[in-house]
This record gives C-alpha cells, structure tokens and sequence, in this order.
C-alpha cells in the first residue's frame, strides 16, 4: 500500500469517528449548546479541554521552535502549561459556580454594566477570530500535504466536518469529538516520539531520554548536541542566549493569556460541580503535559537527527553530497518536502555537497572556508514548521506512523477551531441577540441563532482561510494581548474584590486594551499595514520588552487603572456584593443537568 | 441568580474564614508557581548550574518539564484540598 492511500485511510477513519459522534450528541436545548447541558465528567472535561486548547501551533510548530532555538524558547513550555494553575486556583472554579454560559455574561452581570458586557465581546470575538484563522490555514495545508489535493479542497472539506459536528452538536457534540480528537492527537505525536527516542537514548519515554545518554556515543544526548550545533558556529543548545527580562515577561504573558482565552474558560462551565471545575482544570494539565513534556524531546531529537544527516561523520567530516539525498532513503523526506517550498538546499560552490552551518559566524565560516566547502551556508531553507511533520519519515518510520501524524496533525487544528467558532457563536447569540438587541427570544429561537452564528463564523473563517490577511501570523500575539490585557484582569477582580465597580472595571479593560493595542501597533505596523511601525521587535521602545511581551504590563495596567477609577466614583451596590460573596462559596451551585 | 448567602452573622464569619483559608492556599501556591518557572527555570538557573542533570543542568530541566510537573502537583493539591476545606465548612455542594 502506498503512503498516499494509508494516509487517506487513517484521516478518512478519524474523519468518520467525529461524524458518528456528532449524530449521537446533538443538543436539543440552549444549555446543552452552550454548556453541554452541564453533564461531562471532569476526566472527559479534561480532555476536550486538552485538545481545544493545543492547537497546531502547539501540535506543529512548537517542537520546531524549540529545536532551533534551544532553552531560551522554553518560555512556550512554562508559559501555556502555567496559566492552568491560574485558571484553577483563580477562575475556574468560582465561574462554575455564577452558573451562566459565557464569559462575557459573567463579567456584565458582576459589573452590572453592558458596556462591560460589549467590550468583553469584542475582546473575544477579536480575540476567537484571528485565533481561528490560523487553525483554518493549519487544516489546509496539512491537507494539501497529505491527501495531495489543493488547499482549497481541503479547507473546504475541513470546514464542512467542522460545520457538521459544531452546528449540531453545540459544546455537546464539540466536546465528544473533541475526547476523540485528543486520543487521534496525542498518539500521534506520542508514538513517533518513543520510536525516537528508543532509536537515539534506548529510553521509551521521550521526556526521560532527552536527559538520557546518546545510545551510539554514550555521552549525555544534550550534551552531545551541544557540542555538535556548537562546532557548526550556531548557539549552544542547552545555554541562555536571550534577553532574561524579556524572557520572564513573555513566559508571565503567555501564562495570563492563557487563563484569559474564552474558549478555554469556558470549558469549565460544563462540568456539574464546583468541585469537578477544580478537578477538571488538574485533568486538562495532565493530557497537555503528556504533550508538553514530549515537545522538549522531540525538538532536541529531531535536531540532533537532522544536524548528524547533514554531517554524517560528525562536524569535522564531510558534509552530505547531493547525490546521496538524492538516491539514499533515508533521505527521502528531504525531496518530499522540498516541493512544498519549506525546505531547501542549493550546492553555492559547487563542490557536490551540501554544507550545513551558521554563515553568520566569522570563525565558523573561516573553518569551513579552510576545509574547503565554501563560506555559504547550503541547507538554505528549514521551515521551523514542518519538523513534526516530517520528523517520522526523518527517522525513517514505517508508513502508518506517518498516515498517524497527519490525522493528528487535522485533529489538532479542527478541535480548536470548533471550540473558537463555539465561543464565537454563543458571545453573537447570548451575548448581542438574547443579552441586548432581543431579550425576549424563546430558547428555540436563541438555539437557532446560535446555530445560524456558528454557521456564519465557519464561512467566515473558511473565507479568511482561504485568503489569509498577511496579519495572520502577527495577530496571535494580539489575540494574546487582548485576552491577557482584558479579560483575565477583569474576571480576577470581579471575583477576588468587593470593591471594584462598574466605571473602574469598564476603565481598566479600555486602559489595559488600547495601551496593549497601542504598543502592538507601533511594533507591528498600525492595523498591521506593512511600514506603519515605528519601532522593531529587534529594538522595541521599552528596553528590551518586545510586542508580544506587553501582555503582562497591559494586564497591569488593567488592575491600576481599575482601582484608581473605583477610588474615585460610586460604591459598589449591596446586591453586587452578595453576589461576589455566593461566587465564592460552592455551597448553592445549580445541580448537575440531564445528560 | 445564584442563591441569597444567609443573613446570620455566624454563618458570615464562617464564610469569612473559609475564603481566608481559601486565599491563603492560593497565595502559597502561586509563591511556589512562580519559584518553579521564572526562579529556578531562568532567574535562579544560574544558581542551580552546579547540579547537573542528564548532561545539562537543574534550571533547564525545570524550564522544561520540572516546572510543568509541578504545575500539576499544584493544581491537584488545591482541588483536594479545597474540597477537604468545602466539607470542613460545611459549604460542599449536596
């Protein structure tokens, strides 16, 4: 069987699994839409949690950050897992118990203010939607590589799945397919990753060989990868390069963002009790930490694997001839993905052989220049995105290894697309429909509009999919700004203080946003036009703290202002203080609904 | 709306303490989740350089899975024992 028809057969079954689950769980009520009638298990909970928040950034692209970069990017690892322990011990839990459907409602209510109410939509609907365009453009092109039909066809099919499932299952549907899609994901990284690892250290846990020894040298595999990177002039793998101020911020910025993304919060409505949120939060950890604590691995292994390919007698040998990636299989990946333009390689000097090092450093150059291979590096292009894809036929895997990764690679994107494009549709329809334009929509009417929003944020983000804005990549950062700037803060102190109030709340969130959006703009271009900014992420305007840092500060500079403001205006109402007080008792909280 | 909390200034004082104990575990957790992550996995490393661990050394293993298991040591302990303190106070949902 050729690797074209295994793929099509593992992401056809996969493809086949999330239908069958949509047809048995569609919601018939406004509570299983949005919350899945409150009936999930916080283990089950805990795994659709895992899969809507990995997306293919984490499936994708963050191994291969971590390869290239070393330690400095373990700010990914500490930051995405961090923010758990904040949504735990600082959110989940006392939502759960306010008992409503979405994060907006909460923060209207306990402000008892709509402008409050707006700006939290905005936030999350800006927020959702750049957030989903990426996952769209991830399901297009992990199609075009797969299944060899055009991205287009495969964004459509992707999208038709996602409309079959989202639509008519609401969360109920959502978070069924999303316990299948964690299993299809986490296999799929997991297992390529052991056989690597047993190949490289013998050890069958990734996380344990990264800091085990080299199986063929004996030596410490970090320290054997130091060395090598190091002799081709680029940076020490295992040693810290970066800024440290910076470093510390953007870790704190990842961390707040994350327990201030709505899609993820929102998640902890569905579980019965107040007690199940604190647990699911710790269930949600565990199914990303098996990720999490793989990616390391799998970064380092698969830049030892790639560096010894390129220099397969070591660094002071002599550097792969063009003719053995041609003909060698082992090198096959390398023709593979070479047509999908990520990767590249161009013999400069025309000696036969392809010289892989860092040409921006003049001792390395020399040296190479002195054993005669030329002063240009040759392994001209490495698209830090495709090594998890390409990291099985790299370590020469059998075929269904790689059929595996490709369902994995979907299942990661479209489950984060669904929960995006929920979170979307009940901030339109609960929030806009039933909470301002029509609040006397009958719950068969608000079900409909739901289900009509979530149709219109599918077409919408298929469309910008299709035709990504060349913001895309930019506007994670804002996404993460946003939600760390305004909403987080915002949700804190409506729980954590009985003092502050509407005007202080509404004055925070616009301060802790437009400074955020601000310092964002003048990094990345205004609205992202190209040449509109004034400053460069290479030399920002504060010291070293790059755009994609500021979220911590805008946080910061939410909770000021909020308490400034509230200093200077009314007190808060009784009835908002009773209801922090209920908020944080468990005692009361709805009972667990029909299933 | 969720329930009125009782008016008896008994029962308030032992809601009171209840959120006490609650922001104390909280504030204790948080010194460890940050010492974890921005101490030992950057700010601190340097200090930890001279124990090694698998060919590296004890900052860069909490930066990349030390600091992640600790997150899930934190988060399980605050879920036991705030359900302990839910029955302690008599404030557990039914």
């Amino acid at each position: 069987m050729d690797q074209f028809t295994i793929n099509l057969l593992f992401v056809g079954a996969s493809f086949a699994l999330y239908i069958g689950i949509a047809i048995w769980a569609r919601a018939g009520s406004t509570s299983e839409f949005y919350a899945a009638g409150r009936g999930v298990h916080p283990v089950t909970n805990g795994m659709a949690t895992a899969a809507d928040w990995m997306s293919a950034a984490s499936f994708i692209s963050m191994a291969g950050l971590i390869a290239f970069t070393g330690y400095d990017n373990s700010t990914f690892l500490m930051g995405w897992t961090g923010g758990y322990v904040l949504l735990a011990l600082l959110l989940a839990p006392y939502l759960r118990k306010f008992g409503k459907f979405t994060v907006s409602e909460f923060i209207g209510d306990r402000f008892y203010s709509q402008t409050a109410r707006i700006v939290a939509v905005i936030c999350l609907i800006v927020a959702s939607t750049t957030y989903v365009i990426g996952q769209m453009t991830g399901v297009g092109v992990a199609f075009g590589r797969f299944l060899e039909v055009s991205n287009t066809a495969g964004l459509l099919i992707g999208a038709c799945v996602v409309f079959a499932y989202a639509v008519f299952g609401g969360m109920k549907g959502v978070t069924y397919t999303q316990v299948a899609q964690y299993v299809v994901l986490i296999m799929a990284y997991t297992i390529p990753a052991i056989f690597i690892s047993l190949q490289l250290t013998g050890n069958p846990i990734p996380g344990l060989g990264l800091f085990g020894d080299h199986a063929a040298s004996g030596e410490p595999l970090l320290q054997k990868l130091d060395a090598i990177v190091k002799e081709l002039g680029f940076n020490e793998y295992t040693t810290h390069h970066s800024d440290t101020f910076n470093m510390v911020l953007f870790t704190l910025s990842l961390m707040i963002g994350t327990a201030g993304l709505p899609h993820v919060i929102m998640r902890f409505f569905t579980v019965p009790k107040v007690s199940d949120a604190r647990w699911s939060a710790g269930w949600a950890l565990v199914f990303i930490a098996l990720l999490y604590l793989t990616a390391p691995a799998v970064g380092a292994m698969a830049r030892l694997n790639i560096t010894e390919m390129m220099w397969p007698n070591g660094a002071s040998g002599e550097p792969v001839s063009v003719e053995t990636i041609g003909s060698e299989q082992q090198y096959n990946w390398m023709a593979t993905w070479e047509k999908t333009g990520l990767l590249g390689w161009e013999d400069k000097n025309g000696d036969g052989k392809i010289a892989y090092f860092n040409d921006k450093d003049a001792d390395t150059v020399a040296k190479m220049e002195a054993a005669g291979w030329g002063s240009q590096n040759e392994l001209t292009k490495f698209n830090r995105d495709i090594l998890v894809l390409a990291n099985p036929e790299i370590a020469n895997l059998p075929g269904w290894v790689i059929g595996l990764v490709a369902a994995g690679g979907l299942a990661a994107a479209l489950s984060t697309a669904a929960g995006l494009l929920l979170a979307i549709s009940s901030a339109v329809s609960h929030d806009l429909i039933k909470g301002s334009i029509n609040p006397q929509i009958s719950e068969k009417g608000e079900l409909l509009s739901a289900r009509i929003a979530m149709a219109v944020a599918i077409a919408v983000a298929t469309y910008l999919g299709l035709n990504p804005p060349g913001f895309a990549a930019q506007t994670v950062a804002l996404a993460f700004g946003l939600a760390a700037a305004s909403i987080f803060p915002a949700l804190m102190m409506g729980i954590f203080s009985k003092k502050i109030n509407n005007t202080g709340a509404v004055a925070g969130m616009l301060a802790g946003l437009v400074v955020t959006l601000i310092y964002i703009f003048l990094h990345k271009g205004w609205f992202f036009i190209p040449g509109t900014n004034s400053f460069t992420d290479a030399d920002p305007l504060l010291g070293t703290v790059k755009s994609t840092s500021f979220g911590a500060i805008g946080a910061a500079i939410n909770f000021a202002v909020a308490y400034i403001v509230t200093g200077m205006t009314k007190e808060l109402p009784q009835d908002i203080k009773d209801l922090v007080e209920s908020v944080r008792i468990p005692r009361g909280a709805g009972a667990a609904q029909d299933h | 709306m969720a329930e009125q909390t009782t008016t008896s200034s008994s029962a308030q004082a032992s809601d009171q303490n209840y959120w006490s104990a609650n922001l104390r575990i909280i504030f204790i957790s948080l010194i460890i989740w940050a010492l974890v992550s921005f101490g030992f996995g950057i700010l601190l490393r340097p200090m930890l350089a001279g124990i090694t661990v698998g060919g590296t050394d004890l900052g860069f293993w909490f930066a990349q899975q030390g600091s992640i298991l600790v997150f899930l040591a934190l988060i399980f302990n605050y879920a036991w024992r705030m359900n302990k303190l839910d029955r302690e106070y008599g404030v557990e949902e039914d």
